[in-house]
């Protein structure tokens, strides 16, 4: 019994002496200062003040803008292994092109016949647009890495050579019709088609899987081959 | 020294007892290695068990993603469900074109070509350059038909893609839909040992079509006996895909059910192709017929003439 009384009461001195160990360790007695300034360097505000453009005319604004749809306009003319046109892509130059061949493709207004056979502004446009829409989805599909705008804007652009095509039996219509006329707006057609159907490859092959590169070529070639196939049939 | 012999006594008893307790010890050791040799078998009968049933999990699940047809259970609201569909090679495409153009007897094309990986890529396109093909072929027969008139200025008529496009597209998914209906529900009725799915058929039916591109572009021809040769060469070479595919699904049915269904997968392609040659091809030569109608008239005055 003596033992048991002892055994507790050294317990209890045990366990007071680290409670009294820790009253002593915590303990704070020192004053930290917490004063400064925050400050910006000037060299970093200069450039984002000269990388805004907040302060700039709207001419300036419209020209960067417009050399920057002429500079893809070249690099359609002029199609190399570069992904200028796939980094800064923009819907400026398709909606442009797109809008411009659904004009030249009207019949003039001055005749009154109702055809009907020829193609009107909104069947051109909406044939282009959903026609390199589902050649977007298409490759994304098949498992292309690159975004739909990115595709977009390059089968758009790269419809520039049939624009100029275009361009080219607008003018050759107005000298006349026969059979040396259209064999002329033919082989005109036809190099504007290759032309297209090689630039947008040189872009956009690039992003499939190798073994399905056929695969995503087809729908471009067909594609340009409708639109084609629209201008050289045009008869005003 | 008696008590020690006592107690040496009482040791003995006890080794008696213990040794009488020995057998029982002992009879117990048995029956503990027999509990032992229960437990031992019971872990690998239940684990062959387990893994018997993983394997049959498995195989359930390999026949349940090779008749599905597809290879990921992804949400139909995500892009990759629809990438599934389109999960082929160009040299895959490339056999399944060759393959509905040369049709091997007996053999069928879903087991011999598709083999449990059906796509959607070869059925869209296929189906547009189509749609394209006959309008700018109808439109190059007109022209040509009207080449030598002087009075005549060409239009192209633009609504025949339109109308193109609704027909083919109609024909090549609503009739694979009505036909996988209808074998689904014979298929309640009689087993089948064949059995497609919506994508097999339409898969079939989209390179079937194939060989109606060159065809359409063929039909430039302005001559009527070299057309109906050429549809009736795409009718057999078509058609017999069709049969060779769709024989095996219905051929273990009702003998009259099954010919009923054979002749009109036939007779709905017969339609499509014969329609699509009339009026994409054969319209502008009815056009024509007045204007021979109006020659003998002008023989008729140039005779009263003279």
């Amino acid at each position: 019994m003596a033992e048991a009384e002892d055994s507790p009461g050294e317990q209890e001195a045990t366990s007071s002496k680290p409670l009294f160990a820790g009253l002593s360790d915590v303990s704070i007695s020192q004053d930290i200062p917490i004063e400064g300034e925050i400050t910006i360097p000037s060299g970093t505000r200069a450039q984002e003040c000269d990388s805004s453009t907040l302060n700039e005319s709207i001419r300036r604004t419209i020209m960067r803008d417009l050399k920057a749809v002429g500079r893809k306009f070249m690099h359609v003319l002029y199609p190399r292994k570069s992904n200028t046109l796939l980094r800064d892509w923009d819907l400026w130059g398709p909606l442009i092109l797109c809008v411009s061949l659904a004009l030249m493709l009207q019949k003039s207004s001055v005749e009154g016949k109702r055809d009907g056979g020829s193609p009107e502004f909104a069947e051109v446009f909406v044939i282009i647009w959903f026609g390199a829409v589902t050649i977007t989805l298409n490759s994304k599909l098949l498992g292309g890495n690159i975004s739909f705008f990115q595709s977009l804007c390059v089968l758009g652009y790269c419809v520039l050579p049939l624009n100029i095509a275009m361009l080219i039996c607008r003018l050759l219509l107005l000298a006349g019709q026969g059979p040396i006329n259209f064999m002329i707006r033919l082989f005109v057609v036809l190099v504007m088609f290759a032309w297209s159907v090689i630039a947008s490859t040189a872009f956009l092959a690039d992003c499939q899987p190798p073994n399905r590169k056929a695969l995503a070529v087809y729908p471009v070639f067909l594609f340009y081959f409708v639109v084609s196939w629209m201008i050289l049939t045009f008869t005003p | 020294m008696a008590a020690v012999d006592d107690l040496q006594f009482e040791e003995f008893g006890d080794g008696a007892t213990l040794l009488a307790a020995n057998p029982d010890a002992t009879t117990i050791n048995i029956e503990d290695p027999s509990v032992s040799f229960k437990h031992q078998p019971r872990p690998p009968g239940s684990l062959g068990r387990e893994e018997d049933e993983e394997l049959l999990g498995t195989n359930d699940s390999d026949e349940t993603e090779l008749l599905a047809g597809q290879k990921k259970s992804s949400p139909f609201w995500t892009f990759e469900y629809y990438q599934t569909f389109f999960d082929v090679d160009t040299y895959q495409v490339f056999d399944r074109i060759k393959g509905s153009l040369l049709p091997v007897p007996g053999k069928n094309f879903v087991r011999l070509y598709i083999r449990s990986n059906p796509d959607l890529y070869g059925p869209f396109w296929i189906c547009a350059t189509l749609v394209f093909a006959i309008a700018i072929s109808g439109n190059l027969s007109n022209f040509l038909i009207h080449l030598g008139e002087k009075t005549y200025h060409y239009v192209p008529e633009f609504q025949k893609v339109s109308i193109a496009a609704t027909v083919i597209y109609a024909y090549a998914w609503l009739v694979p839909l009505a036909l996988w209906g209808f074998l689904l529900w014979r298929n309640s009725k009689v087993m089948n040992i064949v059995s497609y799915s919506f994508l097999e058929i339409v898969c079939v039916y989209g390179y079937s079509l194939f060989i109606y591109i060159p065809t359409a572009v063929l039909w430039i021809i302005p001559q009527r006996v070299i057309r109906w040769v050429l549809v009736t060469i795409a009718l057999g070479i078509s058609g017999s895909v069709l049969a060779m595919t769709f024989w095996p699904a219905v051929r273990e049915d009702n003998r009259r059910v099954a010919l009923a269904t054979i002749v009109t997968i036939m007779l709905l392609h017969v339609l499509l192709s014969v329609g699509c040659l009339a009026y994409f091809f054969d319209a502008p030569e009815m056009d024509h017929l007045p204007a021979a109608i109006t020659t003998p008239n002008q023989t008729v005055a140039a005779a009263k003439s003279s």
